[in-house]
Formats: C-alpha cells, structure tokens, sequence
C-alpha cells in the first residue's frame, strides 16, 4: 500500500520559519467555564464507584445477621458517610441529567424520513428514568 | 454606539520573536462590521505588516478562523458590534502550531483529514451503461449534515482532546469519515473502520461537544464521533462472533 | 490486517455502565443511603430486606449494578487523568489500576452475590 511520503512536521532548513507551538496548560480545564464543567462531568464517574462500594458493603452487612446490618445503618448515619452520599447523590444526578443529554447526539432515530428531534429523545429517558425509579422506590418502600 | 472599538491582536514573527505577543489597535466601530473588516482595516490604514488569513468573506471558505476572545471564530462571521464596548482579543487557532501572527500551520489536520480516505470508496466499479448512481432525498438526508463541512478547522481549536493527544484524529475528520459511510453510494466502510477504530483514531474523544458549539454550519461533529463510536463497537462485537469473511 | 483493537469493547463496557448509572443509581443511593439510614422514610426491615436481596433475580440485578458501572468509572477516570493531568505517558499503570480495580470489584461482586445466604 502506498503510503503518503508527508509527515505531519515537515523538516526545518535555514530558510523555513520557525513555528511557535503553544504549550497546552495542565490547568486547562480551569480556564474555561465550560471545559471546567466538562471535568465535573467526568468526575461523576466517582459517584458512581461510591455507589458499587458501599452497596457492596450492604450486601455484606446483610449477610452477616441483623446486628451487622445495624451497625451498618449507625456507620451510615454518621456526618461524614451523610456528607460522602449526598456528594455521590449530586454526582451521580449530575451523571444521569448530562447522559440524557449527550444521548440525543448520539442516538439517530428515523421514522421514515423524519429524524427525531434530539429533545424527544432526551424526554424520552427522563420518561423511562421516573418509571424505573418508581418501579424501584415500590420495591423498596412497600 | 462609541466612535472606536480597541482590537489587541497577537503578533509573532519568527524571525524577531521568541513569543507571541500582543499589539493593540484602534479601529472605528461600525454596525455592519465583521472582526475581518476590522483587521483589514488595520492592515489597510495602520499596519501592513499583520498577516491573517481570508478569503471569501462570507463564510463558506472556512480560511478566516481564528480565537476572538478565547473563542473559535470565522472573523467574517462574527459581529464586531457584538463586543463593544471592547477591548476584543483576536488570536491565531488554537492548538495549531503558530507560522507568523494570525496564520497557523495546518499539515496536521490536512494529514489526518486524508487518513480517513474522504472520497467515495467502491468495492465493485458499477458499468457505465447502468447510468448514474440514484439517490432518494431520505438517502441525502442521512449524510447531508456532515457533508456541509468548509474545513475551517474551528471544531479542531476548540476540542482540548486534540491539543492533548496528538494522536486523535479529530472532529472534522471523523464526520467527513461518517458522511462517506453513510453515504448510499460508498462501499468503504470497512476499510474506514480499520483506520479509525485503532487507538490513535477516535477512542481519545471524552464527548466534550464543544466541537458542536463551535461549528458555523451545523455539522454536529459530536454526534458523529459518538454515532462512529457506536458503529465501531457493533462491528467489534460482529466480527469477534462472525469473523470477517474474505473478499 | 491491523491488531484487533480493545478499545471498542472498553467504549461498551463503559456505555453500558453509564446507563446502568443513569437509570438505577439516583434513586437507589438516594434510598438505600441517605433516606433509610436517616429515617426519613420506613425502611424494610432487616428481614424483608434480606429476603428481597435473597432472589436470584435481585442478585443478578445488583451484581449488574455493582460490576458494570466499575468498568465506567474506570474508563471515564482513565481519560480523565489522560487529559486532565497530562500523565498520559503513565498509561500503563494508570490502565492497569483503573480496570483492574473494576475487575477486581466485578470479582467481589460476583462472590458476595453468589455465596449470598
């Protein structure tokens, strides 16, 4: 296969300009409001592994007898574990509101020639998350 | 309205410079101008020697893209009203290696924009006898979004992936590749997926979608690379459970 | 032809995480850790809970739940200090301590839930 001789870079000779190549920050991602909501974005990726964890040390709990499972209700009680779940809370609401978003870009759906609007979409999740969150909270409240 | 707007525009040239830096200028704040008026302007009445590049002044050259005010711009398609009452900070590209004032060198992207082979690949040549290939208007729609692209580059400053990574191939590349497959016409498909499903080729993309933001014609570069992403991970799974069968 | 690329199936594993996450997590975390803990609301005693956990459809579901969205923590953080701290040259460690907790988390779940009584 032939490939193209160019490279990206093209060799400097005494007659060819010297490029100034600007040096990208590792704080970047606070020079912009935007690109900084972006990181917050990819940090709710922690909510949700704080999830998994604890819910693993419930199902440990649960099955080590009742007295374990209480102290484990205690040991969740306690200020910072309260701090820690309402933080992973807001994580990963933020996770699920920015998905649900994202999703209408990335999702084509085609009714004949219509494209669905990406705001359909997006409503149709937030439709499906109440169902599923219902369904769920009647599991567990009944 | 005031009279003058204050312009600061990078200056850098090679062969006096270490750095870029800043230089400010004057100039008349008029309702109907774009920040290309006004730096032809500059070039015209004030200094000479400011390099930039344009072309078509209308926006659909994609030549004139430069950071206003830390923003990816077509300096023809961007109010100079809309900043009064100013100072407004013109810059080259961002992310692109800087070859003299507001002109950055674009090779990178033109190497990357061909990996992708952005023309219509055919397996099996169609005779000529059977006339044109037809195309219904649902078969257009399907692709036309991406196909709208002027290569200005502005998606490329504005994704912090492609400043990072110079491995990525990029947003402009990766929706012409999309515009290919989905094109009725092309064939290629499979000859594109082995180029853009390795590492280097889209996977560094983390769905920022400031590409989308920044693009003057609608293209969603975005959504292409998360629809390509979709497309890549179904043919994983297809060809790991069906290995390719030879041609 | 090319290496067969692993990346397709970390990017679906991370999708499918992140679905998971978004539909089951909110609601979950906010009941199970934050509401019956506190009391705000009447939480199924021990008992009930024990027993509903019990069912091998609810085990199945937790073990999803507490195994797929790991491999999306892992991919999303792995990027995230790729470009948020440009320590891409890291890459090996940071590959193998992102998806290997996953993995190693996947393991646990899947003990626990099995040998669940």
């Amino acid at each position: 296969m032939r490939t193209l001789p160019q490279p990206a870079t093209p060799p400097y000779t005494p007659y060819h300009p010297r490029w100034y190549r600007t040096h990208v920050s590792t704080y970047w991602w606070l020079h912009k409001w935007v690109y900084f909501r972006f990181v917050l974005r990819e940090l709710t990726s922690f909510g949700v592994a704080y999830f998994c964890v604890i819910t693993l040390f419930l199902i440990r709990a649960l099955s080590r007898g009742p007295e374990a499972y209480q102290a484990f209700q205690t040991r969740l009680a306690n200020p910072i574990c309260v701090i820690l779940t309402v933080i992973s809370l807001l994580l990963t609401l933020f996770h699920t509101t920015t998905w649900f978003s994202l999703s209408a870009h990335a999702m084509v759906i085609r009714v004949g020639s219509f494209r669905v609007p990406g705001i359909l979409i997006t409503a149709g999740n937030y439709a499906a998350w109440l169902v599923v969150s219902a369904i769920l909270a009647w599991f567990l409240l009944r | 309205m005031a009279e003058t707007i204050q312009l600061e525009v990078a200056r850098y040239s090679p062969e006096k410079d270490s750095a870029p830096s800043f230089q400010k200028y004057e100039v008349p704040l008029r309702k109907d101008w774009v920040v290309l008026d006004a730096l032809n302007y500059v070039k015209d009445q004030q200094d000479g020697s400011l390099t930039f590049r344009w072309s078509c002044r209308m926006g659909v050259c994609g030549s004139c893209g430069m950071m206003v005010n830390g923003e990816p711009k077509l300096t023809c398609a961007t109010f100079l009203s809309k900043y009064a009452p100013g100072p407004v900070r013109v810059e080259p590209l961002r992310y692109f290696p800087i070859v003299r004032d507001l002109v950055v060198e674009m090779s990178d992207f033109m190497t990357k924009f061909r990996k992708v082979k952005p023309w219509l690949i055919r397996k099996q040549e169609a005779p000529l006898s059977e006339g044109e290939f037809l195309q219904t208007p649902e078969q257009l729609e399907v692709y036309k979004p991406f196909s709208m692209c002027i290569n200005c580059t502005l998606c490329y400053a504005a994704c912090p992936v492609y400043g990072l990574d110079p491995f990525f191939i990029g947003p402009a590349a990766i929706a012409l590749a999309q515009r290919y497959n989905l094109d009725s016409r092309d064939q290629g498909a499979d000859e594109r997926m082995d180029i853009l499903s390795q590492h280097e080729g889209i996977w560094g993309c983390t769905f920022v979608g400031e590409c989308t933001k920044a693009c003057p014609k609608n293209v969603d570069p975005a959504g292409a690379i998360q629809q390509y992403k979709l497309a890549a991970a179904m043919n994983w799974f297809k060809t790991l459970l069906v290995p390719k069968a030879s041609p | 032809m090319a290496k067969r690329p692993i990346e397709p199936f970390l990017w679906t594993l991370f999708s499918g995480g992140g679905v998971i996450a978004a539909f089951f997590m909110p609601v979950l975390l906010f009941l199970l850790f934050f509401a019956f803990p506190l009391g705000l609301l009447h939480a199924p005693g021990y008992d009930a809970l024990h027993s509903l956990v019990a069912m091998p459809l609810v085990r199945l579901f937790l073990f999803v739940v507490c195994s797929l969205p790991l491999f999306h923590w892992a991919h999303r953080f792995r990027y995230t200090l790729y470009d948020g701290l440009q320590i891409k040259h890291l890459n090996e460690f940071i590959d193998l301590a992102c998806y290997g907790g996953a993995v190693v988390g996947t393991i646990l779940a899947g003990v626990m839930l099995w040998n669940f009584s």
